[in-house]
């Protein structure tokens, strides 16, 4: 079994209200290292069969029509995670 | 004439939106998300309220339910298509209309009667309106506010696709002020306050008089005498 992570995030040019309501409660509680925030959004796709190029078009193809509205938001990231590997280093 | 109206899971404002398009003077035909049937309607209005919960984003899993396969045809077609709030989040989804709704600026809900100044008249929806002319109709969302690209801003103000901007203080953020859009042919029409609250006295937002304002009702009118015409 294995994880494909879809990483989605407001477009650059669309004003982030949640990011900077982040930043400003940042600033509020002292971490004034940090200038910006912007808020996303993770989805986890977990599959049951093998990882197959086909998959993972069709994983793309899923993230730029449902996941994200590409008017406003950015697929920014499509990634597998190897859920056997993982749970070995832990 | 028929008049659709479509109920998904999660849709507030169904049994108002029958009652607005009764009080126009016509009839409203129940809709059903799940099927694949406008059961042969004139128009269609897709009602506001919280379809999926706002899951995903608003109104992003209702625009791709079954019967709204039939309701972009439709809508290509040129059937006039009017979305309000949820509605209209659901019209940006299915591409309908441009640009996205999101949270609004303030980060808290707001209800509220709204004055809207009428940019453009030469839509299914607000053709018994005069250009320029103010009207009150109540608002109510925490996801209103409209952006899109600046891009996308540029075209759809030279394509004079506004249809309603709010006047006096921005309840939502949106970019330009902007409350409601069609599109190019101006069958389709979006906007996030709730003309289906202002068509009956005593029950719509308060103008001269204590909740007065019958606004709402020219809407649903303007459809109805461009279907008959």
């Amino acid at each position: 079994m294995a994880l494909i992570v879809v990483d989605v995030m407001p477009k650059a040019e669309i004003l982030d209200p949640q990011g900077k309501a982040v930043t400003r409660a940042l600033s509020r509680l002292g971490h004034g290292a940090v200038g910006d925030v912007r808020v996303g959004k993770r989805f986890e796709l977990q599959v049951d069969g093998p990882v197959t190029d086909a998959l993972l078009a069709e994983v793309r193809q899923v993230a730029d029509d449902v996941l994200a509205n590409t008017v406003i938001e950015d697929v920014v990231d499509i990634h597998v995670v190897d859920e056997a590997a993982q749970g070995a280093s832990l | 004439m028929r008049v659709g109206v479509i109920t998904f899971p999660g849709t507030l404002d169904d049994r108002d939106a029958q009652r607005a398009v009764r009080l126009a003077g016509h009839e409203p035909v129940a809709l059903w998300h799940g099927e694949h049937d406008l059961h042969g309607v004139d128009a269609l209005v897709l009602p506001g309220g919280f379809s999926y919960g706002d899951y995903l984003r608003c109104g992003a899993i209702a625009a791709r339910s079954p019967i709204m396969t039939e309701v972009v045809d439709a809508a290509e077609r040129g059937m006039p298509v009017l979305g309000i709030c949820n509605g209209f989040q659901m019209l940006t989804e299915a591409r309908l209309l441009p640009g996205g709704l999101v949270r609004n600026q303030t980060g808290v809900f707001v209800r509220r009667d709204q004055v809207l100044r009428v940019e453009r008249t030469s839509t299914d929806w607000t053709n018994r309106f005069a250009d320029g002319q103010e009207i009150v109709i109540p608002l109510k969302n925490g996801e209103g506010r409209f952006v899109a690209t600046p891009d996308e801003v540029a075209r759809i103000e030279g394509e004079g696709l506004v249809v309603f901007r709010y006047v006096g203080d921005d309840p939502n953020g949106s970019v330009d002020a902007i409350a409601g859009l069609a599109d190019a042919k101006g069958n389709v029409v979006g906007l996030m306050p709730h003309p289906e609250h202002a068509v009956e006295l005593g029950f719509g937002p308060t103008t001269t008089r204590m909740k007065a304002g019958l606004d709402g009702l020219d809407i649903f009118k303007s459809a109805l005498e461009r279907i008959a015409a």
